[in-house]
């Protein structure tokens, strides 16, 4: 079977005298991968840079003709960012928060990460707006409201972050759980996330509501994650997804305390199984030395206190909250082999891949880079075994993991990393290889025909982690793991069309702002022309 | 400039011309060892027996000694930043003064040095915690501030005096101070052996008068006191040990009535 490539995109026929042919027989090709939660710009994320010197010092990559230098393990500088994820056959990359209030240099960082088609998800589950818009009841200007910020910060999706716990942390609180109201506001985390689930609808954005639930890293968190899918159940319309819960393994412990702490991912999994309307990212922990960073300032407080370790805590005005804490997660340590483990059952267990991607919530659980480790372990039981040797021996004792034999096949894993998440984003040009697509494509130097792969786990990894091509829009930017063309990539943004103008929108928030922002109204929104290839997404409301 | 290679693993089993060749920077500019250096000697000698002897003022030459494992290296003068980095046997001796990070982040070894050293002794690189593991550095001079911040193993003797800070971080392992100190010792430790031998201007409120000793145990041997020991950082929940010489200090013994 035979692709053809023409001026970026997957064509019918080409003129075959005239082209250049890759003879990619005996190796595996799928479309170019697509991260759909990976945290590589804004200032989170830069802070996690100026943080971690020694996360520079160890791991340092020098000027070639071809690439810039750059540094970092585990929050690699952005240029180096782009060339790594290139090298393992990725060609888009979504940046899962951006405070609103930072969305310039979030995007100065994205047009700064070569190589890659990238988009950001704006942070609006504490956003004073929405919020005071829901305690009014006001859903359809909520709708029209959030379609300006989408707008204003050229985001691509709504994401929540412990919605409603983020206000409160502004008060130096949390809520406890979905039904716990939010300081001043008097509204709860389940009010505001199926709030937004139904702008999300009205809006008719290309991705769903991303959760990243309340109670996250909590032993007992499992039941909050239920509830939050749960929530929004009487929401769907049809088999469609409406609601995304990320880096789900953070939200999936059982028990009571640290000591009691397990796997709640059979429960998850079950639930997952029986609903069509939620879709999920692993959030797989690899053992490692790596960066937390979320917008989840109370709990980042608490893993600053349980760690030890330097930290840094934002509460962004009116917006969101945000933490960094260098974490390193051991194979001894019961509760971090028990969070390795319940990342691969939820991925296991899920019966369906289109529901469940692999992720590591770069850099939270591990570095982008370890993809591949993780791919290894999808497939292969034995990998899997063999990992599970040097762990502690409590969880090993514990773990589901024993008594599964699912392996992923290369389509599942094809699913994962690529044509799952581009449906499940709305990307409808990527994640496949059609007549139509974008040319970004990914060829393995793996024989499918040849190589066991739950045997040859190694052989995996190795192919996995180097592609022998990356194409970007059609161009050869990487071969054999050494980038061989520098491109930039585009920044998809979602450009809701409302069908009725509202004037009074904008003079209330004038208002606004010059009461409580540091930024005047004038210079909030991020003009398209800020962005290097602007990639807008055309959707139409019905507001 | 920096001349990581200057190491018995890197020279044993080359010929002089080899080690000339051995690649090192000038400021951002790459430079041979030969370009720099004037190099003689006998070569065919095994790595554990290797001597290398430096001549000159090597203060503005970084990372001698780095990584390295086996042999001995000698500085008829001074050297400077890094020396001995990461350590991890082997014997270096600096007959003039060090630059800051001397035995950063060393494991095993020694590192001896005749006159004064910098700041951070045995420090872990800007941002680790991971100092000194093991291994013994000897400083006949004074040091600077910050001596075996985030250290987790080994000894540090200092000889003279020591400046601000001194034990910062600690995780364990031992320093013993004869000099001076500039106060503030053992801010933010957890575990390991302060031993303080003059002058100490005030002990932090974070530290909390345990008992009088007669004497301390370093290693093998043990140093006369009577010592003041004090027991922190408890802002951090440590349990670290401070040991202040009573005799050198009495302006310190208000603490006696808590005992």
């Amino acid at each position: 079977m035979d692709l053809y490539v023409k001026d970026g995109k997957i064509v019918e026929k080409v003129n075959e005298r005239k082209a250049k042919v890759i003879d990619a027989s005996g190796m595996i090709v799928m479309p170019g991968g697509v991260d759909i939660h990976s945290h590589i710009a804004g200032s989170a994320v830069n802070f996690g840079r100026l943080l971690r010197p020694e996360d520079h010092f160890k791991d340092v990559e020098a000027k070639t003709p071809l690439t810039r230098s750059g540094v970092g393990y585990s929050v690699p500088s952005t240029f180096t960012t782009g060339y790594r994820y290139a090298r393992m056959g990725y060609t888009t990359v979504m940046n899962p928060a951006m405070a609103p209030l930072e969305a310039r240099h979030t995007h100065e960082e994205l047009d700064d990460t070569p190589m890659l088609d990238k988009a950001t998800y704006p942070l609006l589950g504490d956003w004073w707006f929405v919020l005071e818009y829901l305690r009014d009841g006001m859903i359809e200007e909520c709708a029209r409201h959030v379609a300006w910020m989408i707008n204003a910060t050229k985001g691509y999706a709504i994401k929540l972050v412990n919605p409603g716990g983020l206000e409160a942390w502004g008060s130096g609180r949390n809520v406890r759980n979905i039904d716990d109201p939010v300081p001043h506001f008097n509204i709860t985390p389940r009010e505001i996330i199926r709030c937004l689930c139904k702008v999300n609808q009205i809006l008719h954005m290309p991705h769903t509501i991303h959760v990243h639930t309340n109670n996250l890293g909590k032993p007992g968190n499992y039941l909050t994650a239920l509830e939050t899918m749960k929530c929004v159940e009487n929401l769907s319309k049809g088999d469609r997804p409406i609601i995304h819960i990320t880096h789900c393994q953070f939200s999936a412990f059982k028990g009571s305390d640290w000591r009691t702490m397990e796997s709640g991912a059979e429960e998850i999994a079950k639930y997952v199984n029986g609903h069509s309307h939620v879709t999920l990212d692993m959030g797989q922990v690899v053992f490692t030395d790596t960066t937390t960073m979320t917008a989840d300032g109370p709990f980042q407080y608490i893993l600053h206190q349980l760690s030890g370790n330097k930290w840094v805590n934002h509460d962004v005005e009116t917006e969101t909250s945000s933490g960094i804490v260098p974490f390193r997660y051991r194979r001894k340590s019961y509760v971090h082999a028990t969070q390795w483990s319940i990342g691969l059952e939820l991925a296991l267990l899920i019966e369906d891949p289109w529901k469940i991607f692999l992720t590591t919530d770069h850099p939270n659980a591990a570095p982008f880079t370890t993809y591949p480790k993780i791919i290894s372990w999808l497939m292969s039981r034995n990998a899997r075994k063999k990992a599970m040797e040097k762990i502690s021996r409590r969880a090993r004792r514990k773990s589901l993991l024993p008594s599964i034999e699912r392996e992923y096949s290369f389509y599942e894993i094809a699913i994962a990393t690529r044509a799952g998440t581009a449906k499940c984003l709305g990307l409808r040009q990527k994640g496949h290889l059609g007549v139509g697509a974008d040319a970004d494509i990914a060829i393995y130097n793996l024989n499918p025909k040849e190589v066991d792969p739950s045997k040859k786990y190694m052989a995996v990894r190795r192919a996995f982690g180097k592609s022998a091509y990356t194409i970007k829009d059609g161009e050869i930017v990487a071969k054999d793991g050494e980038i061989v063309k520098s491109v930039n990539g585009r920044t998809f943004w979602v450009d809701v069309k409302l069908s009725s103008a509202s004037e009074e929108v904008a003079s209330d928030m004038k208002r606004r702002f010059r009461e409580y922002w540091t930024v005047e109204y004038e210079n909030y929104p991020v003009p398209e022309g800020y962005l290097t290839r602007s990639a807008p997404l055309s959707v139409k409301a019905e507001v | 400039m920096e001349a990581k290679c200057i190491t018995p693993n890197d020279f044993a089993g080359k010929t002089i011309n080899e080690i000339a060749k051995l690649p090192i920077w000038e400021g951002n500019k790459e430079r041979t060892l030969g370009e720099l250096f004037k190099i003689e000697g006998e070569t065919n000698v095994a790595p554990e027996e290797f001597s290398i002897q430096i001549f000159g003022d090597l203060s503005r030459v970084r990372g001698v000694g780095s990584k390295m494992s086996v042999g001995k290296i000698i500085v008829e003068g001074n050297a400077g930043m890094h020396l001995g980095e990461g350590m991890k046997g082997g014997a270096i001796l600096v007959k003039g003064d060090v630059d800051s990070w001397a035995g950063s982040m060393m494991e095993a070894g020694t590192i001896e040095i005749m006159r004064n050293v910098g700041d951070y002794v045995g420090a872990p690189y800007r941002g680790s915690t991971m100092g000194m593991k093991g291994g013994t550095i000897v400083v006949h001079g004074n040091a600077g501030y910050e001596v075996g911040c985030f250290m987790r193993g080994g000894l540090i003797k200092i000889h003279g005096n020591v400046g601000q800070f001194v034990g910062v971080h600690m995780r364990d392992g031992t320093i013993l101070v004869e000099g001076d100190s500039e106060g503030r010792a053992g801010a933010g430790m957890l575990e390991g052996k302060i031993i303080l031998c003059g002058y100490v201007p005030s002990i932090l409120p974070t530290f909390t008068i345990e008992s009088l000793r007669p004497n301390v145990k370093v290693n093998e041997e043990r140093v006369a006191g009577p010592f003041y020991r004090f027991v922190g950082d408890l802002a951090d929940g440590g349990d670290g040990k401070l040991f202040v010489l009573q005799v050198k200090n009495p302006h310190l013994n208000f603490y006696e009535k808590y005992l």
